[in-house]
């Protein structure tokens, strides 16, 4: 890659107005750190990762909001995790994540175990018990 | 602290880079990658990243910092902790002595990073130079300049818990050389390298492993628009996102090469870097295509010509680092 080739498309990059360091190659071919504000592709790449998590993380609010799961699997998409990644954070099997993903069971979870949960989502454990009381709004 | 931040394109080169130059060995980042043997290639379908297999394009987590120090010969301060309020103490301790310390962090809960670049990873590595109150002042080698973090922020970030958990990990480098025998390391990390890409009976790392994700992407099912979308994205977001300077750390590599041939004075390395700077164009290309593919507009490449593209790239890889393991095992 040459300098000149070092992509600056800024528009809807991820970055956020930041700059990324490249290593590219001037005319006579020596290598040099160079500035990219963002690349199309990869922007691209990104969106489709975040855009997925979005819609998972709509489906799983109107879900809950419906009363057919709890409010966990809303809260674990909207954290950016999946059931593996939740599983890993609160030191829970799978199996039992799940579990907690129905309605009655979540109604009965004890404190310690929404403590886990707070402090994977890092939101106050008050939360999590207005939700397991019947909360439906928004965070 | 008299220190000067310095823009990295990956974290952990990046960090090793600031630590040593501050130590009073002046090392570019490139060299810090070359001299610890960091690039690679791995396609490890049985660790899922939100239900994808793991790609990388370098060494795991932490090889960098461990391979680079025990190479030039320093010693390698590092501590863990299991409980957060120590692990607080003992990094403000560090900044009282005047240490430039190194860290281990997750990437989803530094609140300076854009939330569009905020997922969980765990293995995120930045350097602390001092704090004012409550607040942090840190050197994040992937940002243009030192930011700061709220202690609790910071807190949260170093004990987040999940794979590659840092737990709260802190490091510094003491005994650090002021000359070392360039052209010994650089043999030496140039054959581990080649060991790597191209030496190790294992159909998922190095070579094997292109030709293996080729093989792959040659077979999936067309109908599935979806998964291939997502799937292909993926190797780009890969490739391209988490730090690797582009290219998945292959521009990087040219760079030491080319460092290490002038340094040397050895034509084969600055020949061997031009190769691998093609290379890594094709690198990029391969990534346009994915991305193409996905987007599903006009001339859409097909999986087959991204396959072969990929297996293009395996074989120039090949080619190139038998050519080097030769220049590096010549005496």
């Amino acid at each position: 890659m040459k300098l000149d080739e070092v992509p600056q498309d800024a528009e809807c990059s991820a970055y956020a107005g930041h700059q990324k360091l490249l290593y590219a190659v001037d005319e006579e071919g020596c290598y040099q750190g160079a500035q990219s504000a963002g690349w199309d592709a990869e922007n691209y790449a990104t969106q489709q990762a975040l855009a997925e998590l979005e819609v998972l993380e709509q489906q799983a609010k109107l879900r809950w909001q419906a009363g057919e799961t709890s409010v966990l699997p809303y809260l674990m998409y909207r954290y950016r995790m999946d059931e593996l990644a939740l599983a890993q954070c609160t030191g829970l099997w799978r199996w039992r994540i799940r579990r907690h993903f129905k309605v009655p069971v979540f109604q009965q979870l004890p404190a310690r175990i929404l403590i886990r949960y707070a402090q994977a989502f890092s939101l106050p454990v008050e939360q999590l018990l207005a939700y397991q009381q019947g909360q439906l709004d928004e965070l | 602290m008299n220190f000067n931040h310095q823009q990295s394109a990956h974290c952990e080169s990046g960090v090793m880079s600031s630590l040593l130059t501050h130590a009073g060995l002046p090392m570019s980042e490139p060299m810090a990658l070359g001299l610890s043997s960091g690039i690679a290639f791995a396609y490890i379908p049985l660790v899922k990243l939100s239900g994808m297999p793991l790609i990388a394009y370098r060494m795991p987590p932490k090889h960098i910092i461990k391979t680079l120090s025990k190479r030039l010969g320093c010693r390698l301060h590092s501590a863990t902790f299991s409980n957060p309020a120590a692990g607080k103490q003992a990094l403000d301790q560090a900044l009282e002595q005047g240490r430039l310390v190194g860290m281990q962090s997750s990437v989803f809960w530094l609140p300076y990073f854009p939330p569009e670049m905020r997922f969980h990873f765990n293995a995120h590595n930045l350097l602390a130079y001092g704090r004012e109150g409550e607040e942090y002042l840190l050197s994040d080698p992937v940002f243009e300049q030192p930011v700061r973090c709220a202690s609790d922020d910071l807190q949260r970030a170093r004990f987040a818990k999940g794979a590659l958990a840092a737990k709260g990990l802190l490091y510094w480098l003491e005994d650090v050389p002021s000359e070392v025998d360039w052209e010994k390391l650089i043999r030496s990390s140039i054959v581990s390298t080649s060991r790597i890409i191209d030496g190790l009976p294992l159909p998922w790392i190095g070579i094997r492993g292109i030709e293996y994700l080729a093989r792959k992407i040659a077979r999936l099912d067309e109908q599935a628009k979806k998964y291939n979308r997502l799937y292909l994205t993926h190797i780009v977001r890969m490739q391209e996102e988490i730090g690797t300077g582009g290219a998945g750390f292959r521009f990087m590599y040219a760079s030491f090469l080319q460092e290490a041939g002038s340094l040397l004075n050895e034509p084969t390395l600055c020949a061997a870097s031009q190769q691998l700077t093609a290379i890594g164009d094709q690198w990029r290309q391969f990534a346009l295509l994915c991305v193409q593919h996905s987007r599903g507009k006009s001339e859409v490449p097909s999986l087959a010509e991204i396959s072969s593209a990929l297996l293009a790239i395996a074989q120039a890889e090949r080619v190139l680092f038998k050519e080097l393991a030769r220049w590096a095992k010549r005496k």
